[in-house]
């Protein structure tokens, strides 16, 4: 249940936003991120952003879920 | 993390003092990490990983179960529910909500609770009830939730609030006698939303080495390193290392959004009985989105599932193995109880990763 996913904001509409993680597009809500720029990474949990993450740290999560995913194939 | 860093943490582990030492991981979602990346099979044997109350859908009371299933009878209702519930069983053998969808109720498995108001807007000659099941993680989407709806004057959605309180749960085991845990792997995505102050009492008050803990193999096992570095070094402070997410005081907006909504109350929990201060309701200024008012829901005290353990593996005092219903009555395709079918559940990842543990 507190799976969260790091997405990519590609596009934001006040709290209505749109996501992209591994080509998977999804709308996000971000109420509660203060301050959101397209590019930006946040980590979601059930459809809402629950705090932003820094670039470089969100690509390296990415990286770790593929060779998760790899891994358990 | 590198290799050598692993082996350098697998080295430092094994040179035991031969003590038994047992770490709870709090978090479903930990548990689960810890069982497919074979992090049990890892650790000398005197070190222990042992499951805590981190799954929202097992610590669900059983009538809490039926009262929801009973609500999906109507014709006027559909329940929209994250996937975890859909197959969690009632008090009647093989009950639960995929039977029930393939009976004729109307059941909808959604991601959000956005999605659940989107489901109500559509459908306005019915009333959604959104299962809100989950932690402080969950709590300010399903809170906020209720405030879309009203904003987009969406008035036939409401939510069945099971959301409960973590700290509560944990200060009854710690107070609970015989309890034998030497430090927490603490849930990361919740301390997201509470902040590393949520834990502070781990600490602080209890003297439980601590450290809040991200997803990765590499957090987890960095986590049990810093954990053993700490009760060989006499210290038990609550330590962060989810930085990248988690900041001292939580993420605020997101707490605005619970005190809200929400109020803070009792609750019952699987294998607990009554907790003060465990769980959330519905404030009483936003009622008409509150599904035990709107349907009147009485909750009648049901028993566990003869023979099922998940009450006492909710609460580290059994694991999934020594339930004598474990991989032979109770398997994920016919669950007897709610830790064989959650995603998060420790019966669900003893079994899913057996070969690993």
């Amino acid at each position: 249940m507190c799976l969260a996913v790091p997405f990519k904001i590609i596009s934001i509409d006040g709290n209505d936003a749109v996501g992209e993680y591994e080509g998977i597009f999804r709308k996000i809500r971000v109420d509660f991120i203060k301050s959101l720029d397209i590019g930006d990474y946040v980590m979601v949990h059930a459809g809402f952003a629950i705090e932003k993450l820094d670039e470089k740290q969100a690509l390296l999560d990415i990286e770790a879920f593929k060779e998760l995913e790899e891994a358990f194939r | 993390m590198s290799l050598a860093c692993e082996n350098g943490i697998l080295k430092y582990l094994f040179e035991k003092d031969g003590i038994r030492i047992n770490f709870m991981e709090v978090c479903g979602t930990h548990t689960h990490a810890i069982a497919r990346a074979g992090i049990k099979a890892l650790l000398p044997d005197n070190i222990r990983l042992i499951s805590g109350p981190g799954c929202p859908v097992c610590v669900t009371a059983q009538e809490t179960i039926d009262a929801y299933l009973t609500l999906s009878e109507r014709d006027d209702v559909i329940i929209a529910t994250y996937g975890d519930m859909i197959r969690v069983p009632g008090s009647e053998r093989g009950d639960n909500l995929a039977r029930r969808r393939a009976l004729g109720s109307r059941v909808a498995v959604v991601y959000s609770p956005v999605d659940a108001v989107d489901i109500a807007a559509n459908n306005p000659d019915k009333t959604v009830v959104f299962l809100g099941v989950g932690f402080e993680t969950t709590a300010p989407g399903t809170a906020a939730s209720i405030g879309i709806a009203k904003e987009r004057n969406v008035h036939n959605y409401c939510v069945y609030s099971m959301l409960k309180r973590v700290e509560p749960a944990l200060r009854a085991l710690l107070d609970s006698p015989d309890f034998d845990i030497s430090g927490f792997i603490v849930p990361g995505h919740v301390a997201a939303i509470i902040g590393e102050r949520g834990f502070d009492f781990l600490a602080s008050e209890y003297k439980k080495p601590s450290v809040i803990t991200g997803f990765e193999p590499e957090d987890i096992m960095g986590s049990i390193y810093s954990l053993i570095k700490q009760i060989r070094s006499g210290r038990a402070e609550l330590e962060n290392k989810y930085e990248r997410l988690v900041k001292k005081e939580g993420n605020i907006a997101a707490i605005d959004a619970i005190e809200k909504y929400l109020y803070v109350r009792d609750d019952v929990w699987r294998g607990f009985s009554n907790i003060s201060k465990a769980g959330f309701g519905i404030k009483e200024e936003y009622s008409d989105f509150d599904a035990e008012k709107r349907f009147d829901i009485k909750t009648v005290l049901k028993p566990a599932p003869a023979g099922c353990l998940c009450g006492e593996i909710i609460k580290g005092r059994k694991e999934p193995l020594d339930c004598r219903l474990f991989g032979c009555i109770c398997t994920p395709e016919d669950p007897i109880g709610p830790c064989m079918v959650s995603g998060e559940g420790a019966c669900s990842a003893a079994f899913k990763y057996r070969s690993l543990i």
